[in-house]
């Protein structure tokens, strides 16, 4: 079973931190992850490698630091990166993002499963994975929890896999080859092992640019972007609330004045 | 090729776009703005903040087939089994101010098996026209066949907008058809807004967790799309007395995608109101103790008619199941009253609920970072003051 995984590298949040004087992100010394989200989706393809064989390849576009995010995919048991680093790329959309992954996908040629996180945690849109799926025509299923089961000897090749949903979950039958993005209940992800890091530390990576992908200049970065940013801005921050502090029956009862009419409303 | 420049004779060195840089990919050289193009993402916020008109993003516009043909504001109306969800109402109260100041109509698009009935309820809530694709093949929401049902329709009416719930299955759906029809589209908005001059959508989404927040557009590409968070807009009032008009589309079966089956679908008993739709939250987090101690936080939220959800921390314990779990690794809701009982309230925890419309944090620590953005701060312990509130609540709700 060969598996693609596309993950994202993202600042980490819990380093986030907000200048109280200008109300801006403070991004200096903020270290880079991989996705939280994509950490399940290795170590699902590092899994299904592991039980059904066949090679787990992990890919990412982005500026040349984010080859760091693939070394730590080696260590974790991936057998092989792939890194889309182009100027040409910056600025893509989501549109284009996921018609440049998809393209890469398309070269490693002789993939049954591609793995994507549910959501980048800094964008959060949730929208290149189905993106991936409708560029390469795959079946897709989205917040999968669960893989129930695959089935390689059959004619196609089907697995079966559960989808959390707001009210609860759904079972649903795809055939591969086919794209689904998990959600952290799919897995524990393990820690790199010493001789991961190792060889993770000697590898080649490989890198594409668009000449080797070959898409046209207009379907790629700001040009092949439907969409624009045309303000960033900061939210009004709360106003300071209320506290109360003592005898908990008596802030108990104060709580309970300050919310009884919204909560009977 | 298109790119980012400083215009050196306007850059005057003031340093205010190295502040607005998201991404630290500006510093100055020679007292002149220099931007790493290794870092920079084009996003656009030095533009935004340069006095100067010193910075530049070049783009070449690919011409389109005649934008001005596609007409109408729709809205995609989910169901499940049936029953529309609210973010449908919710989408059609700010598809009609949309449509005013476009001088449009409100479209409904409903799919599903015997749902046709239900098309009366969209026009009562604001929906002028609602077409309605009836088909055994659409009785379960399956992205592929659901794609393209609606990109038929899309092909037929050409909308100028479309609109739908970021719900789980709402993102899903309108990321595939926004890649089939070569589409802009903007994810989990908050705010969207028509510029009455250029007559194009402006859409307005949180970003990194909800601390900075971007407006984007797609000025050139129809029909302009966008999912939109569950819970900020108030829902269309239904009025029996709307007229409207029922368009009954067929779909060719035969364009069924037969590689992807619904088997089951299975409801969870763990919570009886769901996270994403409740009005009211209850949470738990480390400060509960052990996995027993839940009992206190369900008890508020039965009596209160609350959804319960948990810290990360709890979901870990093996306390609460992950359905539970609000954050980044969770859900992101939106309630109008979010109570966190025992959470410390770090960031990941913090992007999940800080948009919810009022905070009540019941911590021990004064310290705790969930009272940064707590509109009340309850310092004490969460035993002794959480039944309390369940009482004096009992009495006054008679539960």
């Amino acid at each position: 079973m060969n598996i693609v995984v596309c993950i994202k590298q993202v600042p980490d949040t819990t380093e986030v931190k907000i200048n109280p004087e200008t109300n801006t992100l403070i991004r200096e010394g903020v270290e880079s992850i991989i996705n939280p989200f994509d950490m399940y989706a290795i170590e699902e393809a590092v899994r299904l490698k592991e039980n059904f064989g066949g090679q787990a390849t992990v890919i990412t576009m982005g500026p040349p630091q984010a080859e760091s995010a693939l070394r730590e995919a080696l260590s974790l048991g991936i057998d092989s990166v792939i890194h889309l680093c182009d100027r040409a790329f910056a600025g893509s959309d989501t549109w284009a993002t996921s018609l440049i992954l998809a393209k890469a996908i398309e070269k490693i040629n002789n993939c049954d499963l591609v793995i994507c996180g549910k959501q980048a945690s800094d964008g959060d849109t949730a929208q290149v994975g189905p993106g991936i799926a409708t560029h390469l025509d795959l079946p897709q299923a989205t917040y999968v929890r669960r893989v129930d089961s695959v089935h390689l000897d059959t004619t196609p090749k089907i697995m079966v896999v559960e989808r959390l949903l707001e009210e609860g979950y759904e079972i649903v039958e795809l055939q591969l080859p086919a794209l689904i993005t998990v959600v952290k209940e799919i897995n524990e992800p393990r820690l790199p092992s010493l001789r991961g890091k190792m060889n993770a530390r000697k590898a080649e990576i490989t890198v594409w640019g668009n000449k080797d992908l070959g898409l046209a200049e207009n379907q790629i970065g700001l040009n092949g972007s439907p969409t624009q940013v045309i303000k960033i801005f900061t939210p009004p921050s709360k106003k300071g609330g209320k506290t109360f502090e003592g005898e908990p029956q008596e802030v108990a009862n104060k709580l309970f004045e300050e919310i009884k009419d919204i909560i009977q409303y | 090729m298109s790119g980012i420049k400083i215009i050196l004779d306007k850059c005057v060195g003031c340093g205010l776009c190295i502040k607005a840089c998201p991404l630290s990919a500006i510093e100055l050289k020679d007292m002149k703005a220099v931007i790493d193009l290794d870092k920079c993402n084009l996003c656009g916020a030095c533009i935004e903040s340069c006095t100067f008109d010193a910075i530049m993003i070049e783009r070449k516009v690919i011409a389109r087939d005649d934008i001005s043909s596609y007409k109408g504001v729709w809205v995609f109306a989910e169901q499940r089994d049936g029953i529309i969800a609210s973010v449908a109402y919710e989408l059609l109260a700010k598809a009609r101010e949309l449509a005013k100041d476009l001088n449009t109509y409100v479209g409904a698009v409903l799919l599903g098996l015997g749902i046709s009935a239900k098309a009366k309820e969209l026009i009562h809530r604001g929906a002028d026209k609602v077409f309605v694709v009836n088909s055994p093949v659409l009785e379960h929401y399956i992205a592929e066949n659901y794609t393209k049902a609606i990109c038929g329709l899309i092909g037929r009416y050409k909308p100028e907008i479309i609109l739908a719930g970021a719900t789980i299955t709402g993102r899903s759906l309108v990321s595939r058809i926004a890649v089939n029809i070569y589409a802009g589209l903007t994810a989990d908005c908050t705010g969207l807004d028509i510029d009455k001059e250029k007559k194009i959508l402006i859409q307005t989404r949180p970003a990194f967790g909800g601390n900075i927040m971007a407006q984007i557009i797609s000025p050139d590409y129809r029909p302009q799309m966008a999912t939109v968070r569950h819970k900020v807009m108030p829902e269309a009032e239904a009025d029996a007395s709307r007229k409207g008009e029922i368009i009954q589309e067929s779909f060719d079966e035969n364009l069924q995608d037969k590689r992807i089956k619904f088997l089951d679908f299975i409801k969870e008993t763990t919570s009886t109101v769901n996270l994403s739709e409740a009005d009211i939250i209850v949470s738990g987090g480390r400060g509960l103790g052990e996995g027993k101690n839940f009992a206190l936080i369900e008890e508020l939220a039965s009596v209160l008619g609350a959804a319960v959800g948990s810290s990360r921390a709890s979901v870990d314990a093996g306390w609460i199941p992950y359905s539970h779990q609000v954050g980044q690794t969770g859900r992101t809701v939106c309630p109008k009253i979010y109570i966190a009982c025992g959470i410390s309230g770090q960031i990941q925890h913090l992007v999940g609920m800080q948009s919810a419309k009022i905070i009540v944090a019941i911590n021990k620590d004064p310290d705790a970072p969930i009272f940064k953005i707590a509109d009340f701060a309850i310092v004490g312990d969460l035993f002794k003051v959480i039944p309390v509130l369940t009482k004096k609540f009992k009495e006054i709700l008679k539960k």
